[in-house]
């Protein structure tokens, strides 16, 4: 266990300089007062405190340069429509994981691609914006006042701000959905703008459960920046299993940010396989709200050369008697970067916390490199958090082994970091949707880079299943 | 088979074998036995293709080639089979996996067709009943937690699914109890034939008792200093090292000079 004396301070807004890149949020009469209110003091948070600099401490490894010199502007409505007719649901993820998909192309939601209502028990809502936005009974306007005391960063506001539609998810009190519900959002290649702020909300009333998995794909053309925020609310002893698999392609800007907030005996369990994009960077923000919730969070990400995969885990016990478990592990190779970054706290009075954090880190070439840093604050008595973090190599010895039985060095290298993920692969699940995972993690390639960081086959190593082509690079 | 002809062999600055000749003819099994540290497990692991040995001098044959010049995967591939004394762990990876991918590794590398899934399934099935082990162990990650007489028996298993022409098994025997022992013998003599050849470094009589080896070969001060049938294991076993030829094993390292390989009877 580790103790250190620093206020309880969750992350705090940077004090960048303003960049000069005017923030256009969309003129939509239809929508309501407070989310065009919130839309305006978003965009004038952003104006105010402008992006965060490598100065910030959680952005002290991922520059925002090459970001900000895409073009910032409000997708307008429409923007998905242009390429959209070049995607069938043939280049969608296969297999279909059997229950609700909604399919997202650049912010926009797709209904033709889609198959929203299938397998949803009564009460149950999968909506857009516009549709949730009817129906609202204001917690749509709590998703957006969540940060009126000011925002982490501009990323996060921006998102409130010019956020085009969402994919809104209801689970009234006790409903129990089985099959996952699938979100894809894809990222094409459009003129006028080539950022898309997608958005996620799942509120789960007390104990219902369901499983929801994100993917985030692209397609060839110019470089993009997607920048999505996830908020997940769980009622009391609600269950989420919730599943991100990013594999933009390698020309792709890619933040993401997962907000949960677990109240009473809730379960959150979250898992990301990352793979895609030149930047890749994953937030979590777990605040355990209520008492006894319990959160997993794991994370393998998987970092080639000429990428950067950033990965701010924060996870906050506000309430006594909650469990918290992150597994993150980084296989780098090429000059590719990978960053953990684990902020624990403990707030005075979280009681009986039990916290656990490892981040384990493999790297594959001399150029590679992991940054890892964990950081636990805690102000409460009787708790038990610990954390490791380990960077290393392919286990020698281990490699010799295969290659004593036969198995050429190439492949035996392609074994042993396969047996490195599959601590996390396991642990999403036997069906479709790990058949999904062991698929994009072959697709990276990366795992086959060698020592020189060349590219390698890999068709000895591949899972069963065909690989697909198209848009899962 | 084999043939080690003047085999000297150094880590950095020390040598630790110093001139190993030795010759294992088709279809015989020699015994190596020897004192801690007199270099068997280094001369297994030279046969094998580990590093950061360094061959300074002497050659090996292996079916007239020269193996030395091989990758490890190569030696495999040609049947060369090396049973670790410290079997390794390769966490998240199943063994049922491991075997498969080394088996087609091989097949591949010999231009035969690689293994289906069934098949295979049934090859290990069956091969996995002469060893004793459990099906469920095989669904576990190579050695990861297992026992040390589990190992052992994992390292038998993998040698009858590759059928190796030359097995080098290094202690295989150590740290096993009574059945298990059988096992490993019982293994070894199911490979038994006249086109394959092992040679089995032990330090024990029992396990020869089960396999009754041709030769028996003592490696001492990093030479084979002492050469004979089978009787010789019994005669270690009566007396120890310390007899071997007249002087002491300590004096035997130091004055290698006086003692000259594979003549003593
Ligand atoms: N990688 C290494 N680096 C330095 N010295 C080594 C290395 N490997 C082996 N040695 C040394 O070489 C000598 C022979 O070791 P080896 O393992 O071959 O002995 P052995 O005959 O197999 O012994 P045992 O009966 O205990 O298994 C020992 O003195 C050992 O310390
Ligand atoms: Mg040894």
């Amino acid at each position: 266990m580790t103790a250190m004396a620093r206020p309880a301070t969750a992350r705090r807004p940077p004090s960048g300089a303003a960049v000069g890149m005017a923030v256009q949020v969309p003129e939509r009469a239809s929508e309501p007062g407070w989310l065009k209110a919130a839309r305006q003091r978003a965009a004038t948070w952003v104006d105010a405190h402008g992006f965060p600099t490598t100065k910030h401490e959680d952005w002290r490894y991922t520059k925002l340069d090459a970001v900000l010199a895409v073009p910032l502007a409000a997708p307008p409505e429409g923007a998905a429509e242009d390429g959209q007719a070049s995607l069938s649901s043939g280049d969608l993820p296969a297999p279909h994981l059997g229950g609700s998909r909604v399919v997202v192309v650049n912010g926009w939601i797709v209904p033709e691609l889609s198959a929203i209502g299938v397998a949803l028990p009564g009460g149950v809502r999968v909506e857009s914006l516009a549709s949730a936005l009817q129906a609202d009974d204001g917690r749509l306007e709590q998703s957006w006042a969540r940060h009126v005391g000011g925002y982490p960063h501009a990323l996060r506001a921006l998102n409130d701000a010019a956020v085009c539609d969402a994919v809104v998810i209801d689970l009234p009190p006790g409903a129990v959905v089985e099959d996952p519900i699938e979100v894809v959002f894809v990222s094409l290649p459009a003129s006028e703008a080539s950022w898309w702020h997608p958005r996620l909300v799942v509120v789960a009333g007390a104990g219902s459960s369901a499983t929801l998995v994100e993917t985030y794909l692209s397609v060839p053309g110019g470089p993009s920046v997607t920048n999505a925020v996830t908020q997940v609310h769980l009622g009391a002893g609600a269950q989420l299993a919730h599943y991100v698999l990013q594999g933009e392609r390698r020309d792709s800007l890619h933040f993401s940010s997962l907000e949960a907030r677990l109240g009473p005996a809730s379960r959150l369990s979250s898992r990301l396989l990352a793979t895609g994009g030149r930047i890749g960077r994953h937030e979590v923000d777990v605040v355990l709200a209520g008492e006894g919730a319990d959160v997993e969070l794991d994370g393998l990400f998987l970092v080639g050369a000429g990428q950067h995969h950033d990965n701010p885990v924060l996870v906050d016990h506000a309430a006594p008697g909650c469990t918290s478990r992150q597994l993150y592990k980084g296989v780098v190779s090429g000059d590719g970067h990978g960053v953990f970054n684990g902020h624990l706290v403990v707030r005075p009075g979280a009681d009986g916390t039990d916290a656990a954090q490892v981040n384990k880190n493999l790297l594959l070439s001399e150029q590679a490199e992991v940054d890892t840093r964990p950081r636990l604050e805690i102000n409460a008595d009787d708790v038990a958090c610990s954390h490791g973090a380990a960077v290393g190599q392919l286990d020698p010895d281990a490699l010799f082994y295969l290659r004593a039985r036969g198995v050429p060095e190439r492949e035996a290298r392609v074994v042993l970091v396969s047996g490195f993920a599959h601590e996390i692969l396991e642990r999403f699940g036997s069906g479709a949707i790990r058949q999904r995972a062991e698929e994009l993690a072959t697709a990276a390639g990366l795992i086959v880079l060698d020592e020189d960081g060349h590219p390698g086959g890999i068709a000895t190593c591949a899972a069963t299943g065909s690989r697909r082509g198209g848009l899962s690079q | 088979m084999l043939l080690i002809d003047d085999l000297h062999v150094s880590i950095g600055d020390s040598e630790i074998l110093s001139g190993v000749s030795l010759e294992v003819p088709d279809g015989e099994i020699h015994a190596v036995m020897g004192p801690n540290g007199s270099g068997k497990s280094t001369l297994a692991h030279v046969l094998a293709g580990r590093d950061p040995y360094e061959v300074t001098a002497g050659r090996v044959l292996y079916e007239g080639v020269d193996l030395l010049a091989m990758v490890p995967e190569e030696r495999a591939a040609a049947g060369v089979f090396l049973g670790f004394q410290h079997p390794v762990e390769i966490p998240g990876v199943p063994t049922m996996y491991f075997l498969r991918t080394a088996l087609n590794a091989q097949r591949r590398a010999r231009g035969q067709e690689e293994l289906g899934p069934v098949e295979f399934l049934a090859l290990v099935d069956a091969k996995r009943r002469l060893v004793e082990m459990e099906r469920a162990l095989l669904d576990r990650a190579v050695n990861d937690g297992f026992s040390g007489g589990e190992r052992k028996r994992n390292e038998i298993l993998q040698m009858l699914i590759l059928e190796p022409r030359l097995a080098v098994l290094d202690e295989t025997d150590s740290g096993l109890d009574i059945d298990a022992l059988r096992v490993v013998a019982a293994g070894v003599t199911t490979l038994r034939s006249p086109d394959r050849s092992a040679l089995v470094i032990t330090h024990h009589q029992r396990l020869l008792d089960h396999l009754v080896p041709d030769r028996v070969h003592v490696l001492a001060g990093g030479r084979i200093v002492r050469s004979g049938g089978p009787d010789l294991a019994a005669e270690l076993e009566a007396h120890g090292y310390a007899t071997l030829g007249g002087p002491a094993v300590e004096s035997l390292t130091v004055s290698t000079g006086t003692v000259s390989t594979g003549t003593a009877r």
